[in-house]
């Protein structure tokens, strides 16, 4: 046990050295929009893994952030920090009335619900005039961070904020999972019967449960919009819910450096492997099925297996 | 010591002297990069045959200029802003790219002009049709290429309507770019002298325009404008053929509709639907010559004028960077808006102060199959547009660089 947590924490302090050293190695742009979509998976994960339930829609909250901030930042002028407040907000809101209504059913009924919403979020979006429909809303300005204390026009500057955004992010995270709620969530999540017999309301934590996700989520999203200066219509489809549950399942659902690990691998499958043209979506498809029947944990799940079944610890063990 | 210094100095000195004579290419090789569907929905209008006619570009000049290696790198862009903006931003940075091409529909190719305006570096916007490009959103380092909505709508529009089609019906995707679409083209046509008689609306990607079909029947109007694109195009000019419009006696107009798309519904389904393009392989001998080299390697499929548009523009950016003896952005840009082109594929052009590349375009209408003498022998020529008549007058697209000058 004390072993463990001393490799947990050398595997802790190696990954904030190689998050803060990244962007003088890596094009900080790519960096920003992979710790995006690693906050996105976590929050996705956070309802899946941690609550049981599985839903099909978290693009919604993610693309709606970031138009939301898109809104407010370019057509309102706010700045940024108060954009990313009000997206959260949005997201957290559209989370509680989807949340309200999809919680009342379970399993793949729930998920069907919130792909249902996302699905009429996703039509309302191509409508609406504030969205730009099928040219996004392009040319959000990036103004300075905490009215003018931060200058984030150099692409290492806004890593740093957006690093210190994500990190908070995953510091809820953690905290809520940690938590006594994060503990009666894992009841749930094992026997909802037995939690409601021992006095929980369990609706009202699924609910809580998914406000929470709903609005990491739109901070991930609305970070999003702020490194890259759009919101598109991308960030809302059916494809992107896809895409997040793919992240958390590649990294380990229900740990919680596994979205993070997932979601790197996926963006970097993306970007790095774009020349290879039409074959991106294929071997994107031949790895998922690979990890789905060899690795059912994911990549972190499986590492950690690793970890604790070795009789006594060595020194190599950290080169994961 | 001094006296090193001074030779040193005297050294720089000449280097500096020296660089005017001496080609100024940034990192020593000229990059292209095409970024461009690969692999979904507009791949088979640009994609990989994008690639092939870049690199038949380079190979026109031996893959060298201003004694230099010129390389391609390409990737697919997946539809996304986000991968579009990154790895433009990516390759100039980083790899040193110099020119990009592409870079698919319009939210991406968006996100890539926003990069290169904000690293100065060239972009040449072939794929998307957004007119905002050289408009609201224009910068100096975009140059739009081929087509646009604006010309999709005057070039069909007012064609149509010159050749007789004076009452017209629309069937519109329901969302933004099919609304703007047939509120564009209304106002044309009632600009010369038509008039509209109604317009349904239809969900995006829908399968059955039965009832769509059956209204622009009995409006009875000469032309039924297809303000959508892709799919929905192919699908309603499918069903429009099961439910005899054309044979009836209407014609219809479909606004976005490319050569490939006619190839897939075959002359039996499209016959005698008008559209504008700005480039068919078989207008003249230049554009059979470059449609056979391609077809050559891509397996007997013929250029779409996308593709073409990819070829010309690489070449025209290298014929530049040759001329000048530097790949620098801002000087290519200067000379490509200063001096008007000539080029066989799309005829005499300019590049205006936005960005717009103007040139002629042409009113097309599908053959029967009993006119097509072979394979992919699919239009014939109904007019030809001026691209003055064709294209947004500058002062007309909100452009912040025409203010200035």
């Amino acid at each position: 046990m004390t072993n463990n947590h001393t490799l947990r924490n050398i595997l802790l302090v190696a990954a904030l050295a190689v998050a803060l050293a990244a962007p003088w190695v890596a094009y900080p742009v790519f960096l920003m929009t992979a710790l995006c979509f690693a906050l996105f998976a976590c929050a996705f994960n956070l309802l899946l893994g941690f609550a049981g339930l599985m839903s099909f829609g978290h693009a919604m909250f993610f693309g709606m952030a970031a138009y939301f901030f898109g809104h407010t930042v370019k057509e309102w002028g706010w700045r940024p920090e108060f954009g990313i407040l009000a997206s959260v907000l949005g997201a957290a809101a559209l989370g509680a009335v989807t949340g309200a209504l999809a919680i009342r059913r379970q399993g793949i009924y729930f998920a069907m619900i919130t792909l249902a919403f996302s699905q009429m979020i996703y039509f309302f979006c191509v409508q609406a005039p504030f969205t730009h429909g099928e040219d996004g809303l392009q040319g959000i300005p990036r103004r300075a961070f905490l009215g003018g204390l931060i200058e984030v026009k150099d692409d290492r500057a806004m890593y740093y904020v957006v690093l210190a955004i994500v990190l908070f992010g995953f510091a809820a995270v953690y905290r809520i999972i940690h938590s006594p709620f994060g503990q009666v969530l894992k009841a749930i999540r094992e026997n909802e019967q037995r939690a409601i017999s021992l006095g929980y309301n369990a609706n009202l934590y699924k609910l809580l449960a998914f406000i929470l996700s709903a609005a990491i989520a739109g901070l991930a999203g609305s970070t999003k919009a702020m490194v890259l200066q759009f919101a598109t219509l991308t960030d809302v489809t059916a494809a992107m819910s896809g895409e997040v549950v793919l992240m958390a399942l590649v990294g380990g659902i229900g740990t919680l450096a596994g979205p993070v690990v997932g979601a790197f691998v996926i963006i970097t499958m993306q970007n790095y492997l774009a020349a290879a043209g039409e074959w991106v979506l294929v071997i994107q498809g031949a790895i998922f099925v690979v990890i789905v029947l060899a690795f059912r944990k994911g990549i972190v799940g499986e590492i950690g297996d690793l970890v604790r079944r070795r009789p006594k610890p060595g020194p190599a063990g950290s080169s994961a | 010591m001094r006296k090193s210094l001074a030779a040193a100095a005297l050294v720089c000195g000449m280097g500096v002297a020296a660089l005017p004579a001496a080609a100024q290419i940034s990192g020593d090789v000229v990059k292209l990069g095409v970024l461009t569907d690969m692999s979904s929905l507009y791949s088979d209008i640009n994609g990989p045959g994008a690639v092939v006619a870049v690199q038949m570009a380079i190979e026109e000049f031996g893959g060298m200029v201003a004694g230099k290696k010129i390389e391609l790198v390409q990737a697919d862009v997946q539809n996304k802003a986000d991968i579009a903006a990154t790895i433009s931003g990516r390759w100039y940075d980083v790899e040193g790219v110099d020119a990009i091409l592409g870079t698919g529909g319009s939210a991406s190719s968006i996100a890539t002009m926003r990069v290169a305006g904000e690293k100065k570096r060239m972009f040449f916007a072939v794929d998307p049709a957004s007119s905002d490009i050289t408009g609201k959103l224009c910068n100096a380092y975009t140059v739009h290429w081929v087509y646009d909505t604006v010309v999709l709508a005057n070039g069909t529009g007012s064609a149509v309507v010159k050749a007789g089609g004076k009452s017209w019906f629309f069937l519109t995707a329901d969302y933004a770019f099919g609304h703007a679409l047939e509120r564009d083209v209304s106002a044309v046509v009632t600009a010369n002298g038509g008039k509209v008689v109604g317009s349904v609306r239809h969900p995006l990607n829908t399968s059955d325009f039965s009832s769509f079909m059956l209204q622009a029947q009995a409006s009875k109007a000469q032309v039924i404008g297809l303000a959508n694109a892709g799919g929905d195009t192919i699908n309603s000019i499918k069903q429009a053929a099961e439910f005899g419009v054309v044979k009836g006696g209407q014609k219809l107009a479909g606004l976005l509709v490319f050569v490939t798309d006619v190839h897939s519904l075959t002359l039996k389904l499209a016959q005698g639907l008008q559209l504008t393009e700005a480039f068919y392989w078989d207008r003249n001998d230049a554009s059979r010559a470059f449609a056979k080299r391609f077809g050559e390697r891509m397996n007997g499929k013929m250029p779409t004028s996308i593709q073409a548009g990819f070829y010309t523009a690489a070449k025209h950016y290298l014929e530049q960077v040759k001329a000048l003896n530097t790949d620098d952005a801002d000087k290519v840009m200067a000379r490509m808006k200063s001096t008007p082109a000539d080029e066989p594929l799309f005829g005499k052009a300019v590049i205006r102060q936005d960005g717009r590349k103007v040139h002629d375009v042409y009113l097309f209408e599908v053959k029967a199959p009993s006119e097509s003498k072979g394979p992919w022998d699919y239009y014939k020529l109904i007019r030809t547009i001026p691209g003055e008549e064709a294209f947004r007058p500058m002062d007309q697209g909100g452009c912040p660089l025409v203010k200035k000058s």
